[in-house]
Order: C-alpha cells, then structure tokens, then sequence
C-alpha cells in the first residue's frame, strides 16, 4: 500500500518543460529519505494546463502544484511528504482557499469542463495496461463481444448522436452502418491521428495519456463493420505518443486483447502504427490512405466513399481520435447517456487545445453548447495583461474567426457554421487587440499555400493569388478593388477545388474580411496596420515630450537609425529604420511609440 | 493470454491502488508529522497504521500526514475522520495503540475512548503532566 501518490504529468508540454527531470529527482528524493515504499511516483497523461507545466500533483490531499523545478524537489518532499504540510509557495493559487487544498473540481479551470474524452488523462500511467483496465478498461469490448450483436452496437452508436471529431462532423453511427454494408473478404478501420492543424493537440493528448481507449474502440469498430485489421495514421513529428501507443498495442496483444481469438470469443483483430511525414493533406482521409498504402499523400475525388472503397480498394471505416475516444463511455454508460450531454444537434463534450492570448493555455474538454465567454473567462482565466478580447480562431486554417461580439455564441457544430467558421478538429487560439486580423488571415494563407498538394489547380494557384494580395495590403499597397478580387477568388477556389483542404482554404479570409472590414481597409486607405503589426506601415516615433534625452535608444540601435544629441533632441530616420522594436523596449520612459 | 476472469482480478488489483487519486468520501487516518511528531515517534506509529490498514485490507481509507496539530506535548497525535463524523484526535500513540484503533474505530466504529484527548473548560484533561502543576 502506498500511503501517498505523486503524479507527474508525461504529455508533450510538460516533458519539454523538464517533467521527466522532476520525475528522476523525486524518485532520487524519496529513496535518500527512506519513504520511497510509502510514496508511489506516477507519470500521467495532460493534466489540461499545460502553461503551467511542468505540472505535479500529490494525493490524497489533491495538491496541485505548478511550474515544480528540480530545485524545489527537496523542500517539496521534506514539507508535503514527510511532514505532511502543502507547500503554498508551489501550489498553483487558485486551488488552494483560506489554507484549504480545494478538490481539482472546484478549481475555475475544472469546474465548467466535463472529461469523457479525457477521462483517463492525467489519473492513469498510459505505460501500464493494468491501470487502464482498473478503470473499466477493455469492459466496452467485452461487453460489446460477450453480448451484443455488430448491428446492436451500430444502433447504440447511431443513437448517442456522435459526430466526427475531425473536423466534418458527420454522424459515427451512420458511417459505421454504411461500411457495414458491402460484403467484402476483407475491411478495414483506420484511426485518423494526423492532426495537423496549426495549435492543435487534443489527439496527441488522448494517444499520450490513454492510448488503450483509442485501441479498445478501433477493437469494438471492427467488430461492429465486420473488419479484422486496423491502422492508426500518425504523425512521426508526435513520439511520445507513438511511444506509448506502440506499447499499449504490445501489452494488450500480450493479455490477448488483441490478434486471434480475443476474449476467448473467437474475434480476430490486428492494430498496425503507420507514421506519417506532417502534411496537412495527409489529414484529408482519401489522402491519408493513399500514405498508408505507400503512395503520394494526394487526395482523390469523392465518390467512392472509403465505406465502399477505401484501402486497396476495400471498405474502410476511417475516425478521429477524439471519435474513437468516446465510443467506449457510450457503450458502458449508454447511448441515453451522452445523448443527454450538449445540445439538441450536437451531443456530447469537445476536447480544445486553448492557445494564444489566454492566461491558462492548454487543453480543455467541455459539453457542447457552452458558450465561448465561459472559456474564455471561466475555464481560461480571461486575457493576460488587461488586454482587450478581439476575437478566436477555431477550425484552423479550414476555419474562420470569431469576433468578440459573438462571445456568447454556445459552441457546437451548427452554431459555428452559421457564423462562417467551423468546429474543426478543435485548436481555439484566442487574439488580442494586439493581433492584425489581416495578418491572421495572411498567416493561414501562408501555411496553405505551403500545404496544397498541387493536384488540382484551384487550390494550388489560387490560394498562392490570394495569399499575394493579401501580402499586398499587408505592405499598405492593396487597393479596395483587391478586396473584390479576394471575394471572388475565394468563392472559385471553394466551388472548384478536389479536396476539403481547398475548398476551406478561404475561409480565414471570408471570415476576417466578414468581421473586421474595416482592418483591411484601414490597411489599403489609411496606410496603417491599427493593431500595430504590419511592419511596412509602421512608423516607429519618439514623443518629445516624454523624452529624457538620455540617448540609451540611439546606442541600442543596431543600425543607428536614432539621430541626435544628448541633451538636445533625437529622431528615429525612417529610412534607415528596421522596425525591430529595440529603441520601443529599451526606453526607460516609454517615450517611443510605433503607429 | 488472459481470460475474462483474470483480467477482472487485474481489475480489481490495480483498483485499490489507482483510486487513492481520485477524491473520494473515505476516511481519513491523519498522522501529526512535524518535527515534534517525529521526534516523539510518529513515524512507527505511521507505518503500523500503513502496515494494519494493508493487512486488514481496508479499502475506502487514506492514511496521510499533517504538520504540527499544535500541541507537541501530546505528540504522537493521530486524528481519525469518518465521512458524517466529528473528528477524533488519539493522543501519545505507540504503533500498538494504533493498530487498536484502526481495528476499534475504523473499522468497527467504536471510538477507543481511553486514548483520546477530552478538553473541558478548556483544558486538555487527560494530559496529567499540566494538571499537576
Ligand atoms: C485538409 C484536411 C485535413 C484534415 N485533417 C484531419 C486531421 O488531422 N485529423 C482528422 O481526424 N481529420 C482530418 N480531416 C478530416 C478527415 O478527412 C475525415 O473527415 C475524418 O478523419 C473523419 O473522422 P471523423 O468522422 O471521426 O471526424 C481533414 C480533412 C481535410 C480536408
């Protein structure tokens, strides 16, 4: 028995920010101590806040402690493990109330999320199979083996509502039913884990922190459509998360949840890890099974649908991670269940990766239909350095942007259409008054010019048109005949091109010119980025009256482009002027403005 | 290859374990482990209750460490906190004393009277060394 367990977070964020370090060091701490029989070391999946990382929390008091140092190991050991007192200095403030370690549940970051996806995150070692099986695990599959048929299993799927996490949100169930159908000798289920929107990593998460509940739904998927095989498309840019997948696979072939005659029940199932290289297309799912059968990652038309001919031409059932994630909890808690969380058309929670100007950066799950001001304000602690709320990107660069006055738009599939951007796999990066919308949109257009496959000539040259124009204004050299010019543009390539990748592309565009218009036209009439961004309509100034002569500017100048004396006077001489911001940040008065 | 069987028993294992991270209704068996505490002892006194709660198999019990109680006379201190009770706090514990109570009083509920500080009027009445002067 262990009288006391510390939990360390192992997902992305928190070991680039030294976790495993911290890890080392308490394990190193406990046994000089002496109490390392009594106090069990645990590495978890993502805790969610990820910006304060490297994350640790002790039980059974329920200690969250943040950004832990390897320093701090030794009094955090002496005070919380032997003497059995929290350490307020490490304790992240807001769980802790009148010296009272409130439950994680009661923390503003927890209180309004509802983990289904997520459930395992953070609680169980994703290295050991045992833990994951102490929490029901694997019970879905037997359950679903033991006692229901493929077409039972279908219609509980279809009854819970679930739609796509990837992005498109088509209904699960249905596209189950419909792969099901043909007869074939041979059918496939693949796991869609390429995520390769910009900011977003909610798939990587769940791969990292339970990968065994991805594996058991891909199990159960199969058995519902009649497939034997599956393959889990993954990046390689993600190794953690095919570290641990590659284990989870092994240790459940090694109990016989996976291969031949699973559960004693006969069922036959086989899960293959295929890397990928990190190409947004490879995402698009006829492009992706054209990667896993060794071709160029290109798109093709549709139809055929992959639930008629997908891999090698056989019927294949292809999901999300964040889909895959949920099956489980239906099949154990029922479809009436999750059916009962969201909204009427959208069921069930969404996992975001909050990112941007956000005080709690990181990774959130909450019911759908909850509305953006909630996770903003309530779940992600508002916008750091009183700077006022402008708008949030979702959807990537296939979705558009959100402006503050729709802060209480309720999210889910619908409502994010009806407003011209879309759910996407589930990046949320949140601006500030200090972000150019056009050099949002300008951004987005860049990665997407970068991305296109090239086979369809809608997507490869008219997203590399738009982005010109926009790179135009940008420069103060747009004219307003340009913003017809995006319009139009924009309206072809999404009527023309092959894939969702090009027929999204615009979209950070439509939105952004939708929204904040007039942006763009301060960019093309006035000559002024308002944001203070764009660097070719800046003008970087020194306010006399604010100046102390001091000269520090003209000295940290890297191109002396500061002219005068001290005591008398100085000017910045634009023509010599980079735009690098030195003088802004070195002046002691603040006597430097950039307009 | 595992059968139906053993993986609930894996199940079941690996429960007992895992679950102290979750936040749960269970009862509390608090050990006073600031210098005071350790240094009168506590530390036996902790890895009995440890050890008893183990052998017992006792599932729905945390046994956790508090600093100073704030009266380091007393030290061992060992407080016991049933889900709906009031607080009990045991007094100059030995690991014997200990493993009577996990026995008596969590498991069967019924306080071990003889070892618990009773305060009336104020004042900490079984502590007999204050009484006398
Ligand atoms: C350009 C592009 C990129 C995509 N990237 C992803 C991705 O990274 N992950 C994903 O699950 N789906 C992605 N999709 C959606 C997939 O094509 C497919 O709809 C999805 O995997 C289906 O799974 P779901 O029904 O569970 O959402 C992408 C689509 C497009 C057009």
């Amino acid at each position: 028995m262990y009288r006391s367990q510390v939990l360390i977070c192992g997902g992305t964020g928190c070991t680039s920010s030294g976790s495993m370090d911290i890890k080392k060091a308490l394990e190193d701490e406990l046994k000089k101590r002496g109490i390392d029989k009594e106090v069990e070391v645990i590495r978890t999946g993502c805790f969610g806040l990820c910006a304060l990382g490297p994350v640790v929390i002790i039980y059974p008091e329920g200690a969250f402690y943040s950004r832990v140092k390897v320093e701090d190991i030794p009094e955090l050991v002496e005070e919380h493990l032997i003497k059995g007192r929290i350490l307020k200095r490490l304790v992240y403030h807001e769980s802790i109330e009148q010296d009272r370690v409130k439950s994680l549940d009661e923390v503003g970051f927890y209180k309004k999320q509802m983990r289904v996806a997520l459930k395992n995150c953070g609680v169980i070692d994703p290295e050991n199979i045992d833990e994951y099986l102490a929490f029901d695990g694997y019970k879905a599959l037997e359950k679903v083996l033991t006692t229901m048929k493929p077409e039972e299993v279908i219609s509980q799927i279809k009854k819970s509502g679930l739609r796509g996490r990837g992005g498109g949100g088509f209904p699960t169930g249905l596209k189950w039913e419909l792969t099901a159908k043909p007869v074939a000798d041979q059918k496939y289920v693949v796991c869609n884990a390429d995520e390769g929107d910009p900011g977003a990593f909610m798939d990587r998460s769940i791969l990292e922190g339970d990968p065994n509940c991805v594996l058991e739904a891909m199990e159960i998927a199969g058995y519902a459509i009649g497939a034997t095989k599956g393959f889990i498309y993954i990046r390689a840019e993600y190794p953690i998360a095919v570290k641990r997948l590659s284990i989870a696979i092994n240790q459940a072939k090694e109990y016989g949840l996976l291969g031949k005659n699973i559960l004693g029940t006969g069922f036959e199932f086989d899960i293959e890890i295929r890397l990928g290289a990190g190409a947004f297309v490879c995402g698009e799912e006829t492009a992706l099974m054209n990667s896993i059968e060794g071709k160029r990652g290109m798109p093709r038309p549709k139809p055929p649908f992959p639930a008629n001919s997908g891999l090698w031409g056989k019927p294949t059932l292809i999901n999300n991670v964040e889909t895959y994630a949920n099956i489980t909890k239906i099949i154990l808690n029922g479809a009436d269940w999750f059916a009962n969380i969201g909204t009427e058309k959208s069921k069930g929670t969404k996992v975001f990766a909050l990112g941007g100007k956000i005080t709690n950066t990181g990774l959130v799950e909450i019911p759908m239909g909850t509305t953006l001001r909630e996770i903003i304000y309530d779940i992600g602690g508002g916008i750091p350095n009183n700077k006022k709320f402008k708008a949030v990107q979702t959807g990537g660069p296939s979705g558009g942007c959100i402006p503050a006055e729709l802060i209480d738009i309720p999210i889910d599939y619908d409502s994010l259409i009806s407003i011209g951007s879309m759910m996407g796999s589930g990046g949320m990066i949140v601006l500030d008054e200090d972000n150019c919308m056009v050099d949002v949109a300008r951004f987005y257009l860049d990665f997407i010019k970068d991305e296109s496959c090239g086979k369809c000539t809608p997507c490869r040259v008219g997203t590399k048109r738009m982005l010109e124009i926009l790179e135009k204004i940008t420069r103060g050299q747009g004219t307003m005949d340009d913003l017809d010019k995006l319009e139009t543009l924009a309206k072809e390539i999404k009527a023309s091109s092959l894939c969702g990748l090009g027929q999204t592309a615009p979209n950070p565009v439509l939105s952004t010119l939708k929204y904040f218009r007039d942006e763009y036209i301060a960019h093309i009439v006035d000559k002024k980025c308002p944001a203070g961004v764009c660097k070719a309509l800046l003008q970087y100034k020194i306010d006399d009256e604010k100046c102390r002569k001091c000269g520090l500017c003209a000295r940290s100048c890297p191109v002396s482009a500061i002219e005068g004396k001290v005591k008398e006077k100085f000017t910045v001489n634009q023509d010599k002027c980079i735009k690098c911001g030195t003088c802004m940040t070195k002046c002691p008065f603040k006597a430097i403005d950039k307009k | 290859m595992k059968t139906i069987q053993e993986l609930e028993e894996i199940r079941k294992n690996t429960l007992d374990r895992v679950n102290q991270r979750r936040d749960r209704n269970t009862t509390r068996i608090v050990v006073g482990m600031a210098t005071c505490g350790i240094a009168a002892g506590a530390r036996p006194v902790l890895l009995a209750i440890m050890d008893e709660v183990e052998k017992l198999n006792l599932k729905d019990v945390i046994v956790a460490q508090t600093g100073c109680i704030g009266v380091c006379r007393l030290e061992p201190i060992v407080e016991v906190i049933r889900p709906g009770e009031d607080k009990v706090t045991y007094i100059k514990m030995t690991p014997e004393k200990a493993r009577r109570v996990v026995n008596e009083h969590v498991v069967g509920g019924k306080v071990v009277e003889e070892y618990v500080m009773h305060i009336v009027d104020g004042k900490i009445i079984n502590d007999y060394t204050v009484e006398k002067d």
